[in-house]
C-alpha cells in the first residue's frame, strides 16, 4: 500500500467492482434493481467519470463501492481486499483509504466546529504524517490560511465544497469518490471545482471516481468514462473515444442532447428520438 | 399558434422590457459594493435575449433587479422600462401586482422554488385566483390546460400530487407552467435547465422556444452555458464584473466575438464535434 507507482498504464489497480447488483425493496411493491451487474475498475492517478440520467443507479453504485449500500450479489475489491458493509463497529483501517465527497457541502461539514479542526481530523488518518498541513491544504483549494478559524456558515457553497475536498484529500486517500460533488454549486463554479478535484487527486496519486449528470464537465476532467442507464453500464472507454464514436444507441442519444455552441440556434436532439 | 391555446385573450400589446443604465449598489453598514455598473439590455417581445457570463458577473442580479427581488441594502438607479413605467421606481404594492402576473420568473432549482408541502394544484392556482380573480373551477380548468401545454403527463392527477412525487425535469415544467399561468409578457429565466439532465434539458429548451414563438413572450435567459445560449438565445449580451462587454446576435457573438473576454469564454469550451448523429434525420 505504500507503493508510489507513478501515473500511467502500468499503475496498480486500486478498485475492482465485479458484477455487482443492488436491489431495493419498495414498500408494498415489487423489488427494484437499482444496479444490475455493474463492473468497473480504477487505477491510481486515474479519473473515471460515471455519467447517466437521474435515477440510472450511479449514486447507488458509488454508495455500494464504499460499503454504504449492501450488495445483493457481486463483489467490490479495494486494493485487493473486499469492502465490508459499513456498520456501527470501527471501520477497518484499510477501508479508510476510500473517501467520499458528497453532493451537499451544507450537510457534510459540522456547523459547530471550525473548519481548521475538521480538516485536521482528516489529516489524522493520513499514513504519511507530514504529507500535508492545514494551511497548505487551504491554499491548495484556493482559500486563505487565516480561514482555518472560521465556521462553515461563513463560507459560500462553493467554498464549503472546497473545504470538504480539502478534508478528503488530507487523509491521503487511495480512492476518492465524488457523488455529484458539483451539482449543488452555482453553475459557473462547477467547472472550477471539478478541475480542482482532478488536480488534487492526481497529485496525491489517488484514483478518482467522479459521478455527475453533467456530461460537459465530465468530458473535461475524466480519463475514462462509463455511461450508465437503468442500472447497467451501456458503454465504457476513454473519454475521447466515447465522445467521438459512441457505439451504444443510448450514449449516442445522450450525447446528441448536449447543445453545441455553434451559434446556429440548433435545438439539441429529443430524448425519444431514435437513432438509425 | 399551432398546438398552443392561450385561453384568455392573448395580451393585446405584447411589450418588451428595456433596461437602460441599470446600476446597483449593495450597502452594508459602511461598506458599499457596486454590483452593476450601468447595464443596457433590450428584451423585445417574441425574442429570447441571453445574458451570459461567469459567476459573480451580475447576470442574476440584473434579472432580480427587474423583478424587484433584491437583498436588503440595495440601491438601484437607471431604468427598466416595461409598459411605459420604470420598474425600479414602483412601490412594493404595485410591483407585487406585476410580479407573477405580467413579469414572471423561473429559477435554477425547481425543488427549491416549489413549496414542498403544498400540492401542485394549490401552487398552480393560488396566484391565478389572486391576480386574475378566477373562481375555483376556472382556475382548475386553466391549471389542467397549462400542465397539458408544458407536457406534464396526466394533468388531473398531477394537480393532486406534491413536488416530491415528481422528477426534476417534470418539476421544472411545472415551475414553467406556474410562471405562464397569468399570461405574462416578460419571462425571466435564471439558469432554467442547469439542474436538469441533458435529455430533459433538450425538452425544456424546445418548450421555451415554442412558448416564445407562439405566445410572443419576451424571455430574458440567464445562463453560463454557451451551448444552451447558442441553442436558444436570439440576441446575446455578455457580462463581466457588472458590465455588458458585448451585445450582438447569436451567430455573431459565438462565431466571431469582438471583445477579448467573449473570445476567451468561447475558446475555453471543449471542442464538441461529436454531434454527427443529429444532422440528417429530422
Amino acid at each position: 500500500m505504500t507503493n508510489e507507482t507513478p501515473a500511467g498504464d502500468g499503475a496498480e489497480e486500486i478498485l475492482a467492482v465485479n458484477d455487482i447488483t443492488v436491489t431495493y425493496r419498495r414498500p408494498g411493491r415489487s423489488l427494484l434493481t437499482a444496479v444490475d451487474g455493474v463492473s468497473l475498475s480504477l487505477r491510481r492517478s486515474e479519473v473515471l467519470g460515471l455519467v447517466g440520467e437521474s435515477g440510472c443507479g450511479k449514486s447507488t453504485t458509488a454508495r455500494a463501492v464504499c460499503g454504504l449500500e449492501p450488495l445483493t450479489s457481486g463483489s467490490v475489491l479495494f486494493n485487493g481486499e473486499p469492502v465490508s458493509p459499513l456498520s456501527m463497529k470501527r471501520r477497518p483501517k484499510h477501508l479508510l483509504g476510500i473517501q467520499m465527497v458528497f453532493q451537499n457541502p451544507y450537510a457534510s461539514l459540522n456547523p459547530r466546529r471550525r473548519i481548521g479542526s475538521q480538516i485536521e481530523d482528516g489529516l489524522g488518518l493520513n499514513r504519511q504524517r507530514d504529507a500535508w498541513n492545514v494551511n497548505e491544504l487551504l491554499e491548495k483549494v484556493g482559500l486563505h490560511p487565516s480561514d482555518r478559524d472560521k465556521y462553515p456558515h461563513q463560507f459560500s457553497g462553493g467554498q464549503r465544497q472546497r473545504i470538504a475536498i480539502a478534508r478528503a484529500i488530507g487523509t491521503g486517500p487511495d480512492l476518492l469518490i465524488g457523488d455529484e460533488p458539483i451539482a449543488s454549486l452555482d453553475a459557473s463554479l462547477q467547472q472550477r471545482v471539478a478541475a480542482l478535484m482532478r488536480d488534487l487527486a492526481i497529485q496525491a496519486g489517488s484514483g478518482l471516481l467522479f459521478i455527475s449528470h453533467d456530461l460537459a464537465i465530465v468530458r473535461t476532467i475524466a480519463d475514462r468514462v462509463a455511461v450508465m442507464n437503468r442500472g447497467i453500464i451501456e458503454e465504457e472507454g476513454p473519454v475521447d473515444t466515447v465522445w467521438r464514436h459512441p457505439t451504444s444507441a443510448y450514449a449516442r442519444r445522450l450525447l446528441a442532447a448536449i447543445p453545441v455552441a455553434d451559434g446556429l440556434g440548433k435545438l439539441p436532439g429529443l430524448p425519444t428520438r431514435r437513432q438509425n | 399558434m399551432a398546438g398552443i391555446n392561450a385561453s384568455a385573450a392573448p395580451a393585446t400589446v405584447s411589450p418588451g422590457l428595456s433596461i437602460r443604465g441599470l446600476r446597483l449598489e449593495i450597502r452594508n453598514g459602511k461598506s458599499i459594493k457596486t454590483i452593476l455598473k450601468g447595464i443596457d439590455v433590450e428584451v423585445p417581445a417574441g425574442r429570447i435575449t441571453g445574458l451570459a457570463g461567469e459567476s459573480g458577473s451580475g447576470k442574476t442580479m440584473t434579472a432580480m433587479a427587474v423583478c424587484g427581488l433584491l437583498p436588503d441594502g440595495s440601491v438601484t438607479s437607471g431604468d427598466a422600462i416595461f409598459e411605459g413605467q420604470n420598474l425600479l421606481d414602483l412601490s412594493p404594492r404595485r410591483m407585487n401586482a406585476l410580479r407573477g402576473r405580467k413579469i414572471s420568473m423561473i429559477f435554477q432549482d425547481p425543488t427549491a422554488s416549489l413549496h414542498p408541502m403544498i400540492s401542485i394544484g394549490g401552487q398552480l392556482t393560488d396566484h391565478m385566483r389572486h391576480h386574475m380573480k378566477y373562481g375555483k373551477a376556472e382556475a382548475h380548468h386553466r391549471a389542467v390546460e397549462l400542465l397539458t401545454m408544458v407536457e406534464v403527463p396526466r394533468p388531473e392527477e398531477a394537480l393532486r400530487k406534491f413536488p416530491h412525487q415528481f422528477s426534476g425535469g417534470q418539476l421544472q415544467r411545472i415551475a414553467i407552467a406556474i410562471a405562464l399561468a397569468c399570461n405574462p409578457s416578460v419571462l425571466l429565466a435564471d439558469e432554467p435547465t442547469t439542474a436538469l439532465d441533458v435529455t430533459v434539458q433538450a425538452g425544456v429548451l424546445r418548450l421555451l422556444r415554442r412558448l416564445c414563438d407562439d405566445l410572443g413572450i419576451a424571455i430574458l435567459l440567464v445562463t453560463h452555458d454557451l451551448g444552451v445560449m447558442s441553442a436558444l438565445a436570439d440576441t446575446i449580451a455578455v457580462m463581466r464584473n457588472g458590465e455588458v462587454v458585448e451585445t450582438g446576435n447569436r451567430f455573431q457573438v459565438i462565431t466571431s466575438p469582438k471583445h477579448p473576454y467573449t473570445k476567451a469564454l468561447i475558446d475555453a469550451l471543449p471542442t464538441h464535434e461529436a454531434i454527427m448523429v443529429d444532422d440528417d434525420d429530422e
